[in-house]
């Protein structure tokens, strides 16, 4: 039962090289990937995600990266065990002119049935590109400004208390 | 702490509301001395912009004291106890467009969930702005006693002593607006530049245009108070209600039409409408369509190979509009949110040359705490309120 994918770019000024090198560090993607709560690197190719599901479970795999050119691309994909298989892919290319590096992602999720399943499914199959386009572009704030933008953080008081005060 | 907040059409109230905090280690916190309302704010009190929820803290026009910084400010660039005035784009300085002094398509200010919402409706996200709906951001305004301002080394701009508050409050949005507008004239020597809408942006694109060069300025309105304020500032004025616009234009430029037309009404409040678009955006937006009276005219005014600058909000679609004289005339069109870090600088110096006193716009001084008198003046007696401004 795969979801249908959509590829998914975003374009960075920084080279190539750079926005490949924190990617290829897995740890990192946790600090982007918004339905990531960690990734344990175990070695040059193995990796332990840590990813949040409904009610506050979290839902954990291994990964393995199965393609690796330094600069240009990066392939993973969990193993047959996993409870939600997922792979993905990252292509790492030069922008035109001085614009820096064009980020072209896809991402599969292959859940099985039940709550956790369903979770994946709805939250994939219904809009599958609009999650990997905002962690991209969250890559994009983090890499060219240090951080991320955010209006919804509890310190960003925007708005009146919804009760009386 | 106390803040002007929405809740509904023509409801808005001073709640009291949660001190923001440093969320983001760029981030400063700012003590509010003086505020605005502006024009554009009333479309959020006429209830017709949508994804504003209730309790959202707007003000866009704003300047106090840096009380608190981010860990990551710059502190060669501005530190605690500098009093500034905040550009009402939120923009990053680092991006593609920053770069290229493109600051209100800035990429990396409107949070990727809110920056979905503007994706929908015109294919691309612009920079967040200051209290002006979730679609726009989500960021709270700084009709406050406090507000949180992002990148704090890159917009706010310090302002020197021998200046007061009043000369320089509107760096923050409508003079560098009506000076962007004129600019984006190209006035040349000898030009006749005709604007339509004598409010504050209105007023300030009559005097930029001056300080560009412009030969005559022809202000268009229907409010003599507003009309008197055009004149006292040089430009020729024409009561839409008393003379047919378009053929006086034509008589009083000798037949050419004038060289080049700013729009600084904008939509009139007749809320925004969608076309085809992601089901999400569907749901709560209204549907009606923007009302551009104003633009048809202009466009039709306009001489051969002019230019019509458009600072004037516009927000869906666009009903019944000439295109065709547009393009038969070969017109130049330039438009949209104003880049203010572009202009920032040099209008202050401007004021400290004591080229233009911006504060001639006033017209009502309120404390924060009768803002919502403030909204109700602006709204109902345009005849006699140019420009409200607020101190919490």
């Amino acid at each position: 039962m795969a979801h249908e994918v959509v590829l998914k770019s975003v374009t960075i000024g920084k080279p190539r090289e750079q926005v490949y090198a924190f990617w290829r560090d897995f740890s990192n993607l946790a600090r982007f990937m918004e339905n990531i709560e960690r990734i344990d690197v175990i070695d040059e190719r193995r990796s332990h995600w840590v990813v949040k599901a409904p009610a506050g479970k979290t839902v954990e795999w291994d990964a393995t990266v199965t393609e690796d050119e330094p600069g240009r691309r990066i392939a993973w994909t969990t193993g047959e065990t996993a409870d939600v298989k997922n792979s993905g892919f990252v292509e790492f290319k030069d922008a035109p002119g001085d614009r820096g590096s064009e980020i072209h992602a896809q991402i599969v999720y292959d859940p099985p049935g039940g709550g956790v399943g369903e979770f994946f499914a709805k939250l994939f199959q219904k809009e599958p590109g609009v999650q990997a386009h905002r962690d991209l572009r969250r890559l994009k704030m983090l890499l060219e400004t240090g951080e991320i933008a955010d209006t919804d953080a509890p310190d960003a008081a925007s708005r009146a208390h919804a009760g009386p005060v | 702490m106390r803040a002007l907040c929405w809740h509904g059409k023509h409801d808005v109230r001073v709640d009291t509301c949660p001190d923001p905090k440093i969320v983001n280690p760029k981030d400063a916190i700012l003590k509010v001395t003086a505020t605005a309302i502006c024009g554009s704010d009333l479309h959020l009190y006429d209830g017709v912009i949508p994804t504003l929820h209730h309790g959202d803290i707007l003000g866009h026009e704003f300047m106090g004291e840096v009380v608190e910084l981010g860990r990551d400010v710059d502190r060669s660039k501005i530190n605690i106890g500098d009093r500034v005035v905040v550009p009402f784009t939120i923009a990053c300085g680092q991006c593609h467009p920053c770069k290229t002094d493109l600051f209100a398509a800035c990429d990396n200010t409107n949070p990727p969930p809110k920056a979905d919402m503007m994706e929908a409706l015109y294919g691309y996200s612009g920079a967040g702005l200051f209290g002006y709906s979730h679609m726009m951001g989500g960021y709270a305004g700084g009709q406050a006693e406090y507000v949180r301002v992002p990148f704090a080394d890159v917009g706010p701009i310090k302002i020197p002593a021998g200046l007061n508050d009043e000369q320089v409050l509107f760096l923050s949005d409508i003079f560098p607006t009506g000076y962007q507008a004129a600019e984006n004239c190209n006035i040349q020597p000898g030009d006749t530049i005709a604007i339509w809408g004598c409010g504050p942006v209105g007023q300030f694109a009559i005097k930029s245009a001056f300080l560009l060069g412009a030969e005559r300025v022809i202000a268009i309105d229907h409010r003599e108070a507003r009309l008197d304020l055009a004149r006292q500032a040089g430009a020729e004025t024409l009561n839409f209600e008393k003379v047919k616009v378009n053929e006086t234009l034509t008589e009083l430029t000798g037949g050419r039409g004038p060289d080049a037309c700013i729009d600084a009404v904008g939509l009139e409040a007749h809320g925004w409408a969608v076309d085809n678009v992601w089901d999400f955006a569907k749901e709560t937006l209204k549907l009606t369509f923007d009302r551009p009276h104003v633009l048809r005219e202009a466009i039709l005014a306009c001489k051969k190979g002019g230019t019509l600058s458009i600072p004037g909000v516009y927000g869906g679609i666009l009903d019944k509009v000439p295109f065709g004289a547009a393009f038969g005339k070969g017109l130049t069109m330039k438009m949209g949110q104003t880049n203010m870090h572009k202009y920032l600088h040099p209008l202050l110096q401007l004021i400290q040359e004591g080229k233009i006193d911006p504060s001639y716009i006033i017209s009502d001084r309120l404390s924060l705490e009768d803002a919502p008198k403030g909204y109700k003046m602006f709204h109902d007696e345009q005849d006699t309120v140019t420009k409200v401004i607020m101190r919490p």
